[in-house]
This record gives structure tokens, C-alpha cells and sequence, in this order.
């Protein structure tokens, strides 16, 4: 059963659009987001039902795009882009230090769940690379330095909510 | 020393600017709106096609006559639906101006939404870009609350409705079928035309889909006129136009140029030069999909017409600069890498040709390569250009194909030192 938040969310999504399935999208990121950022086949079940499609239709929609997760991800979701634009300014690099960190690897989730690492194709964030989104906001200009200093800040946050 | 022109940026470059509703209206925001309003729908289309407005997104089609293919009483609604689905690897402008003037960029989509006659919008924002996307929320619900969207559109003119439509990481939704079949609730597959979008398309309308750039060209035409945008930039590439530089420059950044401005001086003056006094190897000029033009090929200008001619392309304006120690061979991995992974599947060319090329690239990488995987990587580039639904196919085959050509005895070395 859905949170009464997320049901509310959902009516309003419902609302902008001339037909439900239209709204498919935008629903999965609500539940998901309302499911500590991942789905389950329950879930699923649930918003075929809401957007009036068959649970294969969801499931092919969320296999076709890399946002969807199947699996919960950390509490903080590192995704590093190692895209051309950020490859040529230590994306790589950056990717490599976060999983030596980390002791993991690209697609896990370390540290107990505070952490889990993605490695993803271009950000749209070229101009200011190489860039790092943590959860939902953006990290630019990172280098290893800077994202030690700003992962030890979230792991105590982690930690201090845990 | 080239300098920027402001006008798509005239306020982000304000250190004052104050991007709320107010602060727009104070920099005389909504003017525009409120003269397109007297406007007749098809006095909108003919000043838009007037100006030379190309389409920002990557193919610079007319704006103008791309709206006039709206067709007409058909019974159903009309739909625009904005592309800012910015994943093209290198274009970060769009952001820019969803971030930090959100309603510039929405006083532009409404007056396009009057000249097709479109009273419900949509914006189409990459799932990544959650700041872009809470940004352009907040400025909807200014418009909201101040009665400027809604039931009568500044409260005299026709129904308005904006939506921001989150995707959800696919870069092939930035390609506008895709797109449409994405807002739809379905997976991202680009249709096969015609019918075009401008009679079937979202929910089997009529839509037109616009990128956020171009939409946000309209104030400026509709204040001061057809020729005052004209007047930028050489004839057939009009107006001011956002690139996004990155790569080995000391100043990356996004600038707005006009299109009379040449390479050289964007990488050199915007750009700062290449950094640690490194020289030159090679320029990506419009997106990861076009061709690479090597260091003696910079001096050329930076408009459409011109880098057609050079055999390359201006696409989405990301200029990607990279220096003389740049593994050339691991560069091309990386872009191949990037279209393997996008490709949607639908067709066998792109599917299997970019899985093939990443794997002879990897040969080359591994120490594997030599003169017949050259050739046949160069050859598998050409299959696959021109053989698909949508441009894919074509936007992997351009950076193979001149790389391999330009950068060949690169991939020679690589095999040299391997051996």
C-alpha cells in the first residue's frame, strides 16, 4: 500500500495528463523516491494498476531506462560519470579512488549501506567537469580530495541518522 | 579578442540578477508575452520564420517552418512539448538557462505555445537534471499563483497549462520521436516517419518539439523584431547561440557567441588555450556525434553552414577540446562506449554495429589491433550510417569514420607499441 503522501502526489501527476499511462514515468520516480530509491515487483503491480497497463508494460519501461532501480541502493547514491567530456579531466580517476575508498566496485553498495557507486555515461554537466551526482544534487569540478572531504561529511550524517 | 554577445544571457551574466518572477518582470520580463498576446497565431509563425531561427537541439531545422507543419483542424488538441532531454555528451547549455533564468526560457514556450495554438505544454527535463527540474517547478508556480498560467493566460488570453516532464536516463529520448513515445509512458523508441510529429504525435496529435535554447530565442524576436535577430551572425545562421565548451581548456564554461565568430579564437579567447602549455591534438565540434576535426582544421567559423562545409558538424554547440597526450584510441572507446550503451535496440545496424565497433576499439586497446580491424572497424561505421530509424546510427558512424581517417596512424601506434 502506498504512503497517503505518495497517493496524493500520484493524483496530482494523474491530473496533467489527457491519459493515465502518460504519467508512467513520473509515477515510478514518486514511488521509487517514496521507497528509500528503489521498486519492487509489489510496486509495480501497483502502478500498472494506477496507470491502467500490464505489469510487463512497466517492467519493459523500467528496464529500458537507467534510472529504475530493482535492488536498494545505498543511503547516499554516488553516480560518477566517466563520459568523453569528464574522461578527459580525471573522470576515470575519480571513479577508480571512489571504489578503492569504498573497497568496491562500480554497481555495489558499500559501507553498510551508507554508500553505493554507479558508474553512468554523460550527465549534461560537461562545462564543469568532471561531475558527480550524489542522491539528486550535482558535484562539480570534483577530484579525489573534494569528494573524500564530502563523503566523510555524508557518512557522519549517515551514521548520525542510522 | 572575441567577446560574448548578451542576450540569452544578458541576464544570467548580471551578478544582480534575481531569477524570481520579479526580478524577471523588473529586467522587463514578459513584455513579449504580453505583445504576442495582439499577435495573431500565424503572425507569430511568420516572425519566427522571418527571423531565421534554426533549432537549437542539434539539427538547426527552420523554427518557423517547422510550426507551419502544425496540422490544421484536425479535431484534436495541439501539443508543444519542449526537448530538454540535454544528454548529447559535451551540451551542458541548456541547463544554464532552466537554473538560472527559468522564466525567460518559459516566456518563450508560452509565446510558442500561442502560435501553434497549444493550450497544455510540456517539458520534457532528463531525469538527471533534478535541479533544473525543481527550478522550472518553482517559476511554474509563480506563474500560477500570479494568474499568469492557468484558466486565461495573463488573464485575458486563451488556457495555459505547463507540465515538467521528468525523464528517466535515456539518451535516445532526446531524439524527438523517442521523446514523444517516452512522455507517452512507453520505452523510448524513435518512430519511423512520416507521419511526422506536426501531425501525429504525442498521444497521436499534432505536436511540434522544440529545445529549450530556441524557445528561449522568442522574447528578444518578438520585442525587437525579425531583423534585429537577423542581424546577428551571418546570413542563414541568425541570432545568438550557446556553447558549451569543455575538455582541455583552462576556461571551461558556457558562452553565448555569434556565428560569425571563429573556433580558433572560441578555444583560445572563451577557452583560455589548452592548460600546462600542452599543444593541440584535436576538436570535437558539435557534440560527441560529430566529426573530429584535427588541430589545423580549427580555423574555420562557428555556424552551421560553415562546419558543413568543413564535413563536420555544429549539432548541439559542445565543443570538445582535447591536448596532444589524449590517447586518441581511448577517446573513440569512450564515444563508442557512450552509443553502445544508448543505442535503444530497435535496429540491427546500430545494435549490433556499435557493440561491434566498441569490441575492435577494444582489440586495438588490448594490443589485438591491426591493418584489417582498421578497415573493418571503418567499415562497420559506414553500415551503419543512414541504415536506421533515427540518427544514431549515423551520430556513431561520423566520430569512426573520421577518426579512423584522421587519427589512423594512431591506432597504428597503439598496435606498434603493443607488438
Amino acid at each position: 500500500m502506498l504512503a497517503l503522501d505518495t497517493q496524493k502526489e500520484i493524483a496530482q501527476l494523474l491530473s496533467r495528463y489527457p491519459i493515465k499511462r502518460n504519467a508512467l514515468l513520473p509515477i515510478l520516480h514518486v514511488v521509487q523516491k517514496g521507497n528509500e530509491g528503489y521498486l519492487t515487483p509489489e510496486l509495480l503491480e501497483e502502478v500498472a494498476g494506477i496507470c491502467e497497463v500490464s505489469q510487463t508494460h512497466v517492467e519493459g519501461v523500467i528496464s529500458f531506462y537507467t534510472m529504475y532501480k530493482l535492488e536498494k541502493p545505498g543511503k547516499f547514491h554516488l553516480q560518477v560519470c566517466t563520459c568523453v567530456p569528464c574522461c578527459l579531466v580525471g573522470g576515470e580517476e575519480l571513479l577508480e579512488h571512489v571504489e578503492q575508498q569504498l573497497d568496491t566496485h562500480a554497481g555495489h553498495t558499500a559501507d553498510d549501506g551508507v554508500f553505493s557507486v554507479e558508474e553512468v555515461e554523460c550527465l549534461g554537466a560537461c562545462s564543469y567537469a568532471p561531475a558527480v551526482i550524489i542522491n539528486e544534487d550535482y558535484h562539480e569540478q570534483m577530484n579525489p580530495e573534494k569528494l573524500d572531504r564530502l563523503m566523510d561529511e555524508l557518512r557522519t550524517q549517515g551514521q548520525a541518522h542510522a | 579578442m572575441l567577446e560574448e554577445t548578451l542576450i540569452l544571457f544578458r541576464n544570467i551574466r548580471n551578478p544582480d540578477y534575481d531569477k524570481s518572477l520579479k526580478g524577471y518582470k523588473k529586467a522587463g520580463g514578459l513584455k513579449a508575452l504580453k505583445q504576442a498576446l495582439e499577435m495573431q497565431p500565424d503572425e507569430i509563425v511568420q516572425l519566427t520564420k522571418d527571423s531565421g531561427l534554426r533549432g537549437r537541439g542539434g539539427a538547426g531545422f527552420p523554427t518557423g517552418l517547422k510550426w507551419s507543419f502544425m496540422a490544421k483542424d484536425t479535431g484534436k488538441p495541439t501539443y508543444l512539448v519542449c526537448n530538454a532531454d540535454e544528454s548529447e555528451p559535451g551540451t551542458c547549455k541548456d541547463r544554464e538557462l532552466m537554473l538560472h533564468d527559468p522564466h525567460q526560457f518559459l516566456e518563450g514556450m508560452m509565446i510558442s505555445c500561442l502560435a501553434i495554438g497549444c493550450r497544455h505544454g510540456y517539458i520534457y527535463v532528463r531525469g538527471e537534471y533534478w535541479p533544473s527540474i525543481k527550478s522550472l517547478n518553482a517559476a511554474l508556480q509563480e506563474l500560477y499563483d500570479d494568474g499568469i498560467l492557468g484558466k486565461k493566460l495573463l488573464g485575458k488570453g486563451p488556457k495555459l497549462d505547463l507540465t515538467v516532464h521528468p525523464g528517466a536516463g535515456a539518451y535516445i529520448c532526446g531524439e524527438e520521436t523517442a521523446l514523444l513515445d517516452s512522455i507517452e509512458g512507453k520505452r523510448g523508441h524513435p518512430r519511423v516517419k512520416p507521419p511526422f510529429p506536426a501531425v501525429s504525435g504525442f498521444n497521436a496529435c499534432p505536436t511540434t518539439v522544440n529545445n529549450v535554447e530556441t524557445l528561449t530565442c522568442l522574447p528578444f524576436i518578438v520585442n525587437e523584431g525579425a531583423e534585429a535577430f537577423k542581424a546577428f551572425g551571418p546570413e542563414n545562421n541568425a541570432g545568438p547561440h550557446l556553447i558549451s565548451l569543455s575538455g582541455h581548456v583552462n576556461k571551461p564554461g558556457v558562452y553565448e557567441v555569434r556565428l560569425d565568430a571563429n573556433l580558433k579564437d572560441i578555444i583560445y579567447d572563451f577557452g583560455g588555450g589548452i592548460p600546462n602549455g600542452k599543444q593541440l591534438k584535436g576538436v570535437i565540434p558539435g557534440g560527441a556525434s560529430s566529426s573530429v576535426l584535427t588541430a589545423d582544421e580549427i580555423d574555420v567559423t562557428y555556424s552551421f553552414d560553415a562546419l558543413a562545409q568543413a564535413g563536420t558538424m555544429m549539432g548541439s554547440a559542445a565543443i570538445m577540446v582535447f591536448d596532444e597526450d589524449t590517447d586518441v584510441v581511448k577517446l573513440l572507446h569512450r564515444i563508442v562506449r557512450f552509443f553502445s550503451h544508448e543505442s535503444c535496440g530497435q535496429c540491427t545496424p546500430c545494435r549490433e554495429g556499435t557493440h561491434w565497433a566498441r569490441m575492435i576499439i577494444r582489440d586495438f586497446l588490448n594490443g589485438n589491433g591491426n591493418e584489417h580491424k582498421l578497415k573493418r572497424l571503418h567499415r562497420v561505421g559506414g553500415n551503419m550510417m543512414g541504415t536506421t530509424v533515427c540518427a544514431l546510427g549515423d551520430a556513431c558512424g561520423m566520430p569512426i569514420q573520421s577518426f579512423t581517417t584522421k587519427f589512423a596512424d594512431e591506432f597504428r601506434d597503439v598496435q606498434a607499441l603493443a607488438a
